[in-house]
């Protein structure tokens, strides 16, 4: 584990050890927002942001912190970043806060963040634990945006409505409507949605993952088990 | 697991307990210090912030061409609510004021604004905790449901259409959330009926004798 490349942080963040995808943690939070695809990417962004700051600072402060502690010491750092990142966003990026402002104090309750800060920061340099918070975000935005995008156009026909509102009027070309006149599947927007919508994502990553690894081994008969979080 | 190896090269002291509280302690210091620091640094700039929210939302539930006034410096408190003031050459034609009401998750706050003949002219969110993708179509950003106040009046035979459609009433409800609408609904009609019990005092101003004279003479 202590020469882990780049390569294999990226992979995991994004694909084998994905946070929602193989580590099923963060679904609180996941099913929650996602009722718009601007809304899951709105929570990713702000939790890549908290992600990559919680993993530089217990990574700066891994030699001092003593295993019993560790976790109040964690949840203590994640909560103070999460309410500073929330303080300045409402300072300096208003209008992006008044869209993302609910999902800010979210953050902290998102078991991944704590997850990768235990299991990759607090035993890796500065470097690799600041790659892994930013590709772990990066994949925990891409589930987000999926289950969000899944719900949307399921349960309103859009794409990326509103998404303006998160990311100025220079993207206003996100916003899709693809069924007019489209009278709503009010089950996806409902919570009951995101589990049905997310059960079904995680289903076709294990076939894709299924095919992936039948394709690699073609002499051992597959009964294949899918990335398993590898940091336990 | 390098967390074994980590173990077996900690200093004794480490494993004291004093060490442990001093850790917890210390982190615990260092946060609120850093709370401390960003919540100086950003508290201005965040008032500052909602001040313009305030204004912003004033303008839009108060058309321009009712007032000539300057909206945030015209206010005045009547029961505990701030209200301002709109004026047209020194004679009242419209008062905006805040109305709250808990919603599905939270305080809704809402700012109003009805006209001397007692017509609703708008209403707007400045602030909630709803659901995201439900509850806020309240927000005039994501929906054009808030719009549906303009124009409305309290009477005392249209009582019950103060209500969301679905308990008989004229407002639409949204897809999967009745709370919320039924709470802005409810505050709206609150502050209708503020307006109605005080009209007296709300649109009553006292300008001072210089602008006195100025109203005579153009009245003259």
């Amino acid at each position: 584990m202590a020469d882990i490349t780049m390569k294999t942080i990226m992979r995991d963040g994004i694909w084998d050890n994905n946070v929602v995808f193989a580590q099923m943690l963060a679904l609180c939070p996941l099913l929650a927002v996602t009722s718009t695809a601007t809304n899951g990417l709105g929570m990713g962004i702000a939790s890549l942001a908290v992600m990559v700051a919680s993993s530089l600072v217990v990574s700066i402060m891994r030699d001092f912190i003593t295993k019993e502690v560790r976790l109040p010491v964690f949840v203590l750092l994640i909560a103070t970043i999460v309410t500073l990142v929330d303080m300045s966003m409402n300072a300096w990026m208003h209008e992006m806060h008044k869209v993302l402002g609910l999902f800010i104090p979210l953050i902290v309750t998102n078991c991944a963040i704590l997850g990768r800060v235990e299991s990759f920061a607090s035993q890796q340099p500065v470097g690799k634990a600041v790659a892994d918070g930013f590709f772990m975000g990066i994949g925990f935005t891409v589930a987000l945006v999926a289950v969000g995008a899944t719900r949307e156009m399921l349960g309103s026909g859009t794409l990326f409505a509103n998404a303006p509102l998160l990311l100025g009027n220079a993207f206003a070309f996100m916003e899709l409507t693809l069924i007019s006149d489209y009278g709503g599947f009010l089950l996806m927007i409902l919570p009951p949605g995101a589990f049905i919508a997310l059960g079904f994502i995680l289903a076709g990553k294990r076939v894709i993952d299924a095919q992936l690894s039948s394709d690699d081994e073609d002499e051992l008969t597959t009964i294949s088990v899918p990335a398993t979080d590898q940091n336990h | 697991m390098s967390l074994s190896k980590t173990t077996i090269t900690t200093p004794s002291y480490r494993q004291r307990i004093g060490y442990h509280g001093m850790l917890v302690g210390g982190t615990a210091l260092l946060a609120s210090a850093l709370l401390v620091i960003g919540n100086t640094s950003t508290k201005d700039v965040i008032a500052q912030r909602h001040a313009e929210d305030v204004q912003q939302m004033l303008s839009e539930v108060v058309p321009p061409t009712l007032h000539d006034n300057d909206l945030l410096q015209d206010k005045f408190d009547l029961d505990g609510k701030e209200i301002y003031q709109a004026r047209l050459e020194n004679s009242v034609s419209a008062v905006a004021f805040q109305v709250a009401e808990p919603g599905y998750s939270g305080i809704i706050t809402m700012i109003m604004a009805i006209d001397k003949d007692s017509k609703l002219l708008g209403v707007r969110v400045v602030s909630h905790t709803e659901t995201p993708g439900l509850g806020d179509k309240m927000e005039a950003a994501r929906s054009d449901w808030v719009y549906s106040f303009e124009g409305k009046q309290l009477s005392d035979d249209n009582q019950k259409q103060w209500a969301v459609k679905k308990d008989g009433g004229q407002f639409d409800q949204f897809t999967g959330a009745t709370i919320t609408p039924r709470a802005i609904v409810k505050a709206v009609k609150g502050g209708m009926q503020f307006f109605s019990e005080n009209k007296q005092r709300l649109l009553s101003y006292d300008p001072g004798p210089e602008s006195a004279i100025s109203e005579a003479k153009m009245n003259g």
